[in-house]
């Protein structure tokens, strides 16, 4: 078919004509618009390929041996009976991969397979390569390892005493040191005790957060293969692909040019998939030594023990008010349980203390944050990385402080509003929503008429919080682009995006076309989007810490632009006008003066590749340096282009006999900056209010105790870690509320993190309107609950007995 | 040990020599191909391998593959008609009901399981019908509206499209993303 042949089919799939009048005089035609995925349909037919389902020609099948002791010396491996079983090709121990890694490029302390010693129950120490899973489990069960055993420690408390320093988990980074703390992280802004002392209502409290996990549906999975070349190609359930393409080849001393990182459809991830893992390196390793390709699925037990989750901490918090409602003190104490290893850890100990900081005007601030290894599973990031648990306990103080007050918790907040400019740690915020997702949810749930006036059992809790839009720097340092796009304009009309956010499931592929035609003028399904691959796309960093939208989103917005001029250039030409009265859009181009005057999209990429070759561009995003966050040391920890900003109000019945809390609804309104598809914002937002509510009343990342299995998982399993069914969700009621920041792509800012922190502190705070019981520890599960209102029963009787 | 078993999946009789301690779920996803059931928990948690049996709501992670001998499979790759995308499938697409995507293609076959029995189904009725399939992506809301869209549509016959932009009161942009079957409704030029 000869291209002008195609213009008339075309025009079928274009806006109809008489609707481009009413984009004429601007406005958007996707962005906003609450439009399909790219990859719905491939969702919703099967047809989507996540790591399990991709099955090569002879490929083996690998497993890892775990360790079953807490903490303990390796004295000896002997995989010699498993080496003889029919089917195994090859096993690898530590020693043939010493190579020790991490996330944080100062803190590397794991290793794919543990090296001298084992660090917490479910800790890598061997590798099994067999023709199938059966044969591979087999044959683990034939490696005899002879464990020393050393003490261990699962509370961050004991770990921190002197005698729990002598047999250390990590040997100290500094001579001296205690072994068992990873970082320590003490900031002070103002002065917090003058302040403190002039307050005229000092809030003292402690909280505790417990302990979550990601749970993605979708187990680890990792292939390698090794390509006759030498070229390795590695197949990942990853959400960063950069890194684990920089990592493998590091690790196992390759060229990093020769190493192919590629990430398939990923099945749920929010933070679980955000590092290196074991099974990467083994399978990549044992793709080299076998010349097989080589595929290891976790089982879901060993995805509870990958774990990377929500530290627990043990939270002090001091908050000093005066007596017309201004916050003058914060001053903070927590301990972190890291659990095993490093992951982000260094990260979250700032995180914990820096980014609790807006929206609201905070006079003085203090915290001292330190992170201690345990032998339990590593903590890592999990949505919403290292300031939920602060949060809950702030945002309860702040509950505290307007009830000593006298003041109505919203009421209070609205009057510690910061608005824009500088946060006391010196972030730079400049667009902030947050009054009006207070209005929001204030509104919706009949705040004013039911807060403290429902019968008991029954009450209303406020909580507000903010998130930031991806990290000013990246994890190890260099000076290059942050992210990037590439853009290929064709004669048929076809746009390809080649981008190297990781889609998870947050719509970052959809995003990345919606910007493709706002800006190209093609219908949505003209765009073919390609991602995640490190032999097809440009370097970006990868999903987390929310972004994606904004820095892969404003690297997409350049390349199209770039490539857009050129278009409408072209075709100004052509019709001999000015280029600003050409647009792009719907399936066509068309002048904003005379709608009449209009080609087929086609037509005009076709003038443009005759004036100027080939159409394609690129583009990149890196964060402003200047003036968005302080010089002190470790200013630029916690700094985001961007920060947003989320209200909740939770509406809570509590059973006073079972203590069941049920949530019933959660207003959510988050202020997104602009939202480019309101259907994938919203589906954020729920699912976002989701998990923080699952956090508050279901689920807990628990460990047992005793002599023999301590430091064995609890509820290592999907039924017995109690992730909420459809039975088990409160109504969410989503608000979107758009402040355009000015340096977010159409003024976008993240969705993805933000509103999952107040669902915990406002289900606190509700819980105190229905039963006027402070809980300060989660979760908020019916024996904690009942406990609680039996303890404040007998308080009052001891009371009315005195 | 392999035994050579005639399986009914998705309107075909296969014949396939499947090891006996199989499972449907193993025999779907590494003998036929059927890689869309997917396995998420491997012992009947989570619901991610759900699969139709003569149109009922079965977990195929636990179910030995000779139970499944003399009944009509039908996978999340067996419920478009043709070109068609089933109006679940259409709905799950349009009001964002898949994330990540990974539960899908079991709570599709839940709720084609439901819809099978009941056209009308409540809020609750629609919960309690998916209340063994775990999604960690939506919180579920967008779900329950996919599978209220599509009833809707099987009772009237109305496109998934035109009831979602009445719902949300939205022109949704009309010819951008269209299904294949409606390009093959609509003449050629
Ligand atoms: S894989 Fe069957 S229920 Fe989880
Ligand atoms: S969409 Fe990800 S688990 Fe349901």
């Amino acid at each position: 078919m000869r291209s002008e042949d195609l213009l008339p089919l075309q025009e079928r799939t274009a806006d109809r004509p008489e609707t481009l009048s009413e984009i004429a005089g601007g406005g958007f035609r996707m962005i906003g618009g609450r439009n399909r995925g790219v990859d719905g349909f491939q969702k919703s037919t099967g047809k989507a390929i996540y790591t399990d389902d991709i099955v090569l020609p002879g490929m083996l099948h690998a497993k890892i041996l775990r360790s079953t002791e807490p903490h303990a010396r390796i004295q000896s491996i002997d995989a010699s009976a498993a080496l003889a079983l029919e089917g195994v090709h090859d096993v690898i121990t530590g020693r043939d991969i010493p190579t020790a890694y991490g996330i944080i490029p100062w803190t590397p302390d794991e290793h794919a397979l543990a090296v001298e010693k084992v660090r917490f129950v479910g800790d890598a120490v061997a590798c099994v390569a067999a023709v199938d899973e059966d044969t591979a489990n087999a044959a683990l069960d034939l490696i005899e390892v002879e464990y020393e055993a050393l003490p261990y420690y699962l509370d961050p408390e004991k770990a921190l005493t002197l005698e729990a320093a002598e047999t250390p988990i990590h040997a100290p980074r500094k001579p001296g040191g205690n072994g068992n703390i990873l970082k320590r992280v003490q900031l002070e802004f103002g002065p917090v005790d003058e302040k403190m002392s002039e307050a005229d209502v000092v809030v003292e409290g402690e909280y505790y957060f417990h302990g979550t996990t990601h749970a993605p549906i979708e187990p680890h999975c990792a292939i390698a293969r090794l390509n006759q070349d030498g070229l390795l190609v590695v197949w990942s359930a990853t959400q960063v692909p950069h890194y684990l393409h920089r990592e493998i080849a590091r690790v196992l001393g390759l060229d990093v040019a020769k190493v192919r990182v590629v990430q398939p459809a990923v099945g749920g991830a929010f933070g679980g998939k955000s590092e290196p893992f074991d099974l990467e390196f083994c399978v990549a390793l044992l793709a080299l030594r076998t010349g097989r390709p080589v595929k290891i699925l976790y089982t879901r037990e060993e995805v509870f023990y990958s774990h990377r989750g929500r530290h627990p901490m043990k939270m002090k918090y001091r908050v000093g008010a005066s007596e017309n409602g201004r916050i003058l003190a914060v001053d903070a104490e927590t301990i972190l349980d890291g659990g095993a290893y490093a992951s982000f850890g260094l990260v979250t100990t700032y995180y914990s203390g820096q980014l609790l900081t807006a929206p609201y005007e905070i006079e003085s601030y203090r915290f001292d944050s330190t992170r201690v290894y345990t032998n339990k599973a590593p903590c890592g990031p999990k949505r919403g990385h290292g300031s939920v648990q602060p949060r809950f306990a702030f945002e309860i103080s702040l509950d505290k402080v307007a009830e000593r007050l006298q003041m109505d918790p919203i009421e209070f907040r609205r009057g510690v509003f910061m608005g824009t400019g500088r946060t006391v740690n010196e972030f730079r915020v400049q667009s902030n929503g947050f009054l009006e997702c207070l209005e929001a949810v204030e509104k919706a749930s009949g705040w004013k008429e039911k807060y403290g006036k429902m019968p008991y059992g029954r009450g209303l809790g406020v909580a507000g919080s903010c998130y930031i839009s991806g990290t000013n720097y990246p994890i190890y340092p260099n000076p290059m682009p942050q992210a990037a796009v590439q853009v290929q304009v064709e004669r048929s009309g076809r746009v390809t995006v080649l981008h190297g956010a990781s889609e998870i499931g947050q719509g970052s592929d959809s995003t990345m076309a919606y910007i493709a035609c706002e800006e190209l003028g093609v219908p949505l399904d003209y765009v073919r989007v390609f991602s995640a691959d490190t032999d097809l796309v440009p370097v970006d960093l990868g999903a987390y810490s929310s972004r994606e939208t904004i820095m892969v989103g404003n690297a997409c917005l350049m390349a199209c632009r770039r490539v857009g001029d050129l278009v409408g250039g072209s075709v100004a030409a052509e019709w001999e006008v000015e280029p600003s009265r050409v647009r792009l859009a719907g399936g066509w181009a068309f002048d904003v003066k005379d709608t009449e005057r209009r080609m087929p999209i086609a037509a005009a990429f076709q003038l443009a590749e005759a004036e100027h070759g080939t159409l394609g561009a690129v583009g990149h995003y890196n964060t402003p340096k200047e003036g968005v966050h302080g010089d002190y040391r470790g200013g630029t920890i916690g700094a985001s282009p961007a920060y947003s900003f989320t209200a909740h109000v939770a509406d809570v019945e509590v059973d006073p006999d079972t203590g069941f809390v049920d949530v019933r609804t959660i207003w959510v309104a988050h202020d997104c900056g602009r939202a480019l598809n309101p259907v994938l914002v919203e589906g954020q937002i729920e699912g976002s209010a989701y998990m923080g509510h699952a956090e508050a009343v279901l689920e807990e990342q628990e460990y047992m105790v005793g002599e023999h299995e301590g430091g064995l998982h609890n509820a290592p399993s999907l039924l017995d870690y109690r992730i909420p069914t459809s039975m088990d969700c409160p109504e969410f009621v989503p608000f979107i509320v758009e402040s355009n920041d000015p340096e977010g792509p159409y003024g976008a800012k993240e969705a993805g993190e933000g509103p999952l922190h107040p669902s915990l502190p406002a289900i606190a705070n509700a819980i105190y309107d229905a039963i006027g019981i402070r809980i300060d520890s989660l979760p908020f599960t019916p024996p904690r609950v009942w406990q609680a209102i039996r303890d404040a029963e007998a308080v009052k009787m001891a009371e009315e007995v005195a | 040990m392999k035994d050579v078993l005639t399986l009914q999946v998705n309107g075909d009789q296969v014949e396939v020599g499947v090891p006996t301690h199989y499972t449907l779920l193993e025999t779907l996803r590494y003998v036929l191909g059927l890689t869309g059931s997917k396995q998420g928990c491997d012992k009947g948690d989570c619901g991610a391998c759900t699969v139709l049996l003569d149109g009922e709501a079965h977990l195929s992670c636990i179910m030995p593959v000779y139970e499944a001998l003399g009944h009509e499979i039908t996978t999340v790759e067996g419920l478009a008609d043709g070109p068609y995308p089933h109006p679940l499938q259409d709905a799950f697409d349009l009001t964002g009901a898949a994330q990540c995507g990974f539960c899908t293609p079991g709570i599709l076959c839940s709720a084609h399981g439901l819809l099978a029995e009941n056209r009308s189904p409540s809020r609750q009725e629609i919960q309690q019908a998916l209340s063994g399939n775990l999604c960690r992506c939506t919180g579920y809301t967008k779900i329950f509206e996919a599978v209220e869209v599509a009833a809707e549509s099987l009772r009237t016959g109305m496109d998934p499209r035109d009831i979602v932009a009445e719902r949300y009161e939205v022109a949704l942009p009309s010819r951008s993303m269209q299904p294949l079957s409606d390009l093959l409704k609509e003449p050629h030029a």
